[in-house]
């Protein structure tokens, strides 16, 4: 029973981590393989205002939001201008984002050293227990309600908004968007800045949920593609499904096997969903052919 | 001379100078440093095969390396096998790894194959850290025989023997093992097969209505890639004495291997080797004189710069000074 609960409120923060992706992946195609790198990044903006202010980690995380969404615009831009329009994305936009995690990690590592850091907020170490095993700790219950208010957000506003239909409307046709005297470049590049945004915020939970160091986000990278992929590229609510789904199986085979086992399980469901359902279970159909 | 004859007999003299440097140098920094190099060189080749000429990136290439390495512990510890057989096997095990997960997402679109390599890497790491036949996650010790023969040749000895210790024999072994990949990669470059690989990467739907056999080609290019890997991996836990699954899965390996081809250039065999050993060079002085995290922000520097600045890389760049000099 606890296992399930665990997984759940896992599941949550999961979404968090990927609902960013889905955008920057599922609707814009554009590889992001960077996206946990910036996840761990605005968790160390979260670290550093905690450490020498006191201040609530999710709200150094929203404040910074913004921030994140300048340089989410910014490296569209380059990406836009140097593989985009030379049709180059495949492989140098690949490397190009790869690039740019390592530089991340690199720059972290030389700034703050290889130790693990961590936060400190009041409800961290608070805990609701119930009967039956069932244990509600606030370290994951609160990142499970931001993820939660979040995803439902983005959510509404990609189905709801002008813009946001205009991004699904990118994702779907950007010749007809065209025709429409709507320039796709620049909706995909606020879309690409909503996408960095939700990293700053992911970040805050991440170093609530866990202690921090800089490649830690490396061991993200599978999990949260695994999500996107699983969840059908692109969707909002698939992805919430996919993650909920990876963080109970996680939970369920920590509890079972140990943890050491639960990165191959992730890992191992994004090859064989690669392998034999590569339109996830929401799927778009006959996109990821070809 | 024919430029075939040249390149050949070039190949021979550089073999030729390997042994005469591992009789002559006495310094062992040299062999080490070169050891690092070399790898890096082995492994870009090898990830060019599938990332330049086909144009599928491979995030993994520490996933094959990592394999092979401990394929070769597995055969060391369960046969006692002697260091050849390790890295036959090392080739072979890393080969069947990269056909299965070529043939399970190569027909998707590049990207997926990318994450899925990515995947591999994770995947295979976990497993060998539960493994604990082969060290888990403390790693295995190598003890090198003393004194091995072959056909009654000693190899490794103070005196007699044609080696004075295991790191020259290693740097020998990876030095003629690196020109015989250069070897290949020019064979690729120059057959039906290469230019198949090249219709594909310029356009697979247009490629396939010609009657090339994209899936096929793409496989035998994955299990060519693989295998070199894995026989590299296969060298690194001898020379290194120890291993451990983070030093054997790590992504840096993996970001050298795609580093090195995309600043040299991708269009020949050439261009990996360029930028192997200028970065590889550069990284070696880096870390002696600032320390070893400057190193990998040098290539991921490089990498970014070349990607969007130079996109063909030193070849690209020679080229374009060569035309303007004309």
């Amino acid at each position: 029973m606890n296992a399930l609960v665990t997984g759940i409120l896992l599941g949550g923060f999961y979404a968090a981590l990927a609902i960013g992706l889905s955008i920057a992946f599922g609707l814009l195609d554009i590889v992001n393989i960077a996206h946990p790198a910036f996840i761990i990044l605005g968790a160390f903006v979260a670290f550093i205002f905690n450490s020498q202010f006191g201040l609530d980690p999710i709200l150094v995380s929203v404040i910074f939001a913004p921030v994140f969404f300048l340089i989410g615009v910014l490296i569209y831009k380059v990406y836009y201008a140097s593989f985009e329009k030379t049709g180059a994305e495949a492989l140098r936009g690949l490397a190009f984002f790869f690039g740019v995690m390592f530089i991340i990690e690199v720059l972290l590592i030389i700034y703050f050293g290889v130790d693990f850091q961590m936060v400190q907020a009041d409800y961290i170490d608070f805990k609701l227990t119930f009967g039956g095993g069932v244990d509600l700790p606030f370290r994951m219950l609160v990142p499970f309600v931001i993820a939660m208010i979040m995803t439902l957000g983005l959510q509404y506003f990609s189905s709801k908004t002008f813009f946001g239909k205009a991004m699904q409307a990118v994702a779907q046709d950007p010749v007809a968007l065209r025709l429409m005297a709507i320039d796709p470049a620049r909706i995909k590049r606020i879309a690409f800045g909503i996408s960095l945004a939700t990293c700053s915020i992911a970040g805050a939970l991440f170093v609530i949920v866990m202690p921090i160091e800089p490649s830690i986000g490396r061991l993200y990278i599978g999990i949260v593609f695994a999500i996107v992929v699983l969840g059908g590229l692109g969707s909002q609510t698939g992805t919430l499904i996919g993650a909920m789904l990876l963080g109970l199986v996680e939970s369920l085979i920590t509890t079972f096997f140990g943890p050491s086992w639960s990165p191959a399980v992730a890992f191992g469901a994004l090859i064989l969903v690669l392998a034999f359902k590569p339109t996830g279970i929401l799927g778009r159909v006959g996109d990821t052919r070809g | 001379m024919t430029s075939n004859n040249k390149f050949y007999s070039i190949i021979v003299g550089l073999a030729v100078l390997a042994y005469l440097a591992t009789a002559l140098v006495d310094n062992q920094y040299y062999f080490f440093a070169g050891f690092a190099i070399l790898q890096l060189m082995i492994m870009a080749l090898a990830w060019n095969i599938l990332g330049g000429y086909v144009g599928y990136v491979n995030f993994g290439s520490a996933a094959f390396f990592g394999l092979g390495a401990y394929a070769a512990i597995f055969v060391m510890e369960y046969f006692k096998a002697d260091l050849f057989t390790q890295i036959i096997t090392a080739g072979c095990f890393s080969a069947i790894v990269g056909l299965a997960t070529g043939a399970l997402t190569l027909r998707l679109r590049g990207v997926y194959f990318a994450i899925a390599t990515l995947a591999l890497l994770v995947v295979s790491e976990t497993l060998i850290l539960n493994w604990d036949y082969v060290g888990g996650a403390a790693g295995a010790y190598i003890l090198p025989k003393r004194n091995p023969t072959v056909l009654g040749l000693l190899i490794v000895g103070k005196e007699n023997a044609l080696f004075g210790n295991y790191k020259e024999l290693l740097f020998f072994v990876l030095c003629i093992f690196g020109l015989v990949t250069i070897v290949i990669c020019r064979l690729i470059e120059r057959s039906k097969f290469g230019r198949g690989l090249e219709a594909l990467r310029d356009n697979e739907q247009a490629a396939e209505s010609m009657g090339v056999p994209t899936l096929r080609l793409k496989l035998i290019a994955t299990t060519i890639s693989a295998s070199i890997m894995g026989f590299t991996g296969g060298v690194f836990p001898y020379y290194m004495t120890f291993i451990d699954p983070i030093s054997a899965f790590n992504l840096d390996i993996s970001v050298n291997a795609l580093a090195m081809p995309l600043i040299g250039g991708t269009a020949t065999w050439l261009g990996p080797v360029l930028g192997a050993v200028v970065l590889g060079t550069l990284q070696q002085i880096a870390t002696v004189t600032i320390s070893s995290e400057i190193n990998l922000l040098i290539v991921g520097l490089f990498l970014v710069g070349f990607v969007i600045f130079a996109p063909d890389g030193f070849l690209g760049l020679i080229k374009k000074f060569r035309n303007r000099g004309d």
